[in-house]
């Protein structure tokens, strides 16, 4: 496992994604407000982009004509088959038991402290005065 | 338990999921307004200033929200200035035909089912020419589906005699919820005209003439996804009952996007009735079963996906694994990965026959 950088915080707007590679992996970088979030960008269905899908609210319902939207912009939308998953433990909303897709770490870190390493940051220069998206993979 | 399962990696696909030929891809227009280059001057000022006018029951819309932009499309198969998912050649090649070295892709455009019968029989002759010049002549990989407007009759066998021996075109395509079942007389002419002239039948799902249930129209999307698989149990039905296949044996007719899970218990429904209530239709001289076995081909996508995952091959056997075609429905929302579609692994002469040879064979490619 090791730590990369890999947006600045302030690229990301919130409701967006950056897709970056990491050790030959595609991964997205997700903003949700101001939380970050890492998914691979492969659906664990059957291997779309899953990053390139739209981020949608869940939807409850105790009984039929009865709906509520919980938890707005957390749930990323496949964009093959539609299938859903929580962006922030990668679980599957149509088949919780048997797939997921894969997550990593991510912190917001400010550049003074990055600059004293150990990071990987080959993909972006880092600047002290800055904060940035850290992500362990 | 949760299983974290496969990065992405750079692209590489196996080779037994490259080169397969698939019976179902959608090609389209941004705008009607494109098929204006091959209709007579009277039709496209028919079209600019009259417009098409659909058997269906709402204007402008389709009759359910389908899931994602455009009416069900696969989200990242909009191309990057806005244009429609199938509009666009090298999108296409770049998606499916050049990723899987497709070897032939049979297209399957969507028409319209338009009221006034001179005009649908204008659009479907356009359809054809821009099958031609848009896509079979720019790329010979892809297939042509002859269009005709069912009903009208005299311009339909024209347009299948007119295409009769350019090999271009491999099947005709038939409405699956036309204004009456297939099997009706009223439509033998032009089955026969098909069988004649060497063409296929295929007929597609769709079609918004009557409701999509037997028993009025269902409230949710999830509701009428299946009911084209009841419209397709109608018109196999129909065919048999009616006694299309006692009357043109070397009819072919190729099923798309119904799956085929369904098709064994029908036969065997079918087949019991039949020995009970044989006085009333004394021209079926087979079995039921024994019709569809010898003229009715299915194609997979969107496959069935049984509990226990090797299910599937009890029922590919009980169907004939030389009757079913592997498909994709490129570009649409629910379409199957060759990847991924099967859940069973198939033994390697059921996957030559399924992904190659029976389409091969029915269509006479080389």
């Amino acid at each position: 496992m090791s730590r990369h950088v890999v947006a600045r915080v302030d690229e990301i707007t919130p409701g967006a994604c950056k897709i970056v590679t990491v050790k030959g992996r595609e991964i997205g970088i997700f903003r949700v407000n101001d939380e970050f979030f890492a998914l691979v960008n492969r659906c664990p269905h059957q291997g779309a982009q899953l990053c390139k899908g739209a981020l949608v609210s869940g939807v409850d319902s105790p009984g039929p004509g009865e709906y509520s939207l919980t938890r707005p912009g957390e749930m990323l939308r496949c964009p093959w088959h539609c299938w859903e998953f929580d962006i922030r433990t990668g679980q599957s909303w149509c088949d919780p038991d048997s797939v997921r897709a894969r997550t990593y770490a991510v912190e917001v870190e400010p550049g003074a402290t990055l600059a004293k390493g150990p990071y990987k940051a080959e993909t972006l220069p880092v600047s002290v005065d800055q904060d940035y998206v850290v992500i362990t993979v | 338990m949760n299983t974290v399962v496969m990065e992405r990696q750079p692209v590489t696909i196996n080779p037994s999921h490259m080169g397969f030929i698939d019976c179902d891809i959608h090609p389209a227009w941004n705008s009607l307004a494109e098929l204006d280059e091959f209709l007579p001057q009277r039709w496209r000022e028919h079209r600019a200033i009259i417009g098409t006018r659909a058997r269906k029951g709402l204007a402008k819309t389709q009759n359910y929200p389908r899931m994602s932009p455009g009416a069900g499309m696969r989200m990242d198969a909009w191309l990057p200035d806005g244009a429609c998912p199938g509009s666009d050649l090298p999108f296409m090649q770049k998606q499916l035909l050049d990723l899987f070295n497709v070897e032939y892709g049979m297209m399957l455009p969507f028409v319209g089912d338009e009221r006034n019968v001179e005009f649908a029989a204008a659009l479907a002759t356009a359809a054809n020419e821009w099958q031609l010049a848009h896509w079979c002549d720019r790329d010979r990989r892809l297939k042509g589906a002859v269009q005709i407007s069912i009903e009208h009759e005299r311009a339909a066998i024209a347009e299948i005699e007119k295409r009769a021996g350019d090999r271009r075109f491999v099947q005709v395509q038939l409405p699956q919820r036309g204004l009456e079942p297939l099997g009706r007389r009223r439509y033998w002419r032009i089955l026969e005209a098909c069988a004649a002239n060497g063409f296929p039948v295929v007929v597609h799902i769709g079609g918004e003439v009557h409701p999509s249930t037997g028993g009025g129209w269902p409230s949710y999307y999830h509701e009428e996804h299946p009911s084209y698989v009841q419209a397709m149990q109608n018109m196999v039905t129909s065919l048999v009952c009616e006694g299309v296949f006692e009357h043109i044996p070397n009819l072919k007719i190729v099923l798309v996007e119904a799956g085929f899970g369904w098709l064994p218990s029908l036969c065997w429904r079918l087949d019991k009735a039949w020995k009970r209530l044989h006085a009333e239709v004394p021209f079926l001289r087979q079995k039921p079963s024994e019709y569809v076995r010898q003229s009715i081909w299915v194609t997979t996508q969107p496959i069935e996906e049984p509990e226990r995952p090797h299910d599937l091959l009890s029922t590919l056997e009980w169907i004939g694994v030389d009757r079913v075609m592997f498909s994709t429905d490129y570009p649409h929302w629910d379409e199957d990965d060759p990847r991924y579609a099967f859940k069973a692994p198939l033994p390697e002469s059921w996957k030559r026959k399924i992904f190659h040879e029976n389409a091969r064979t029915l269509y006479g490619l080389d």
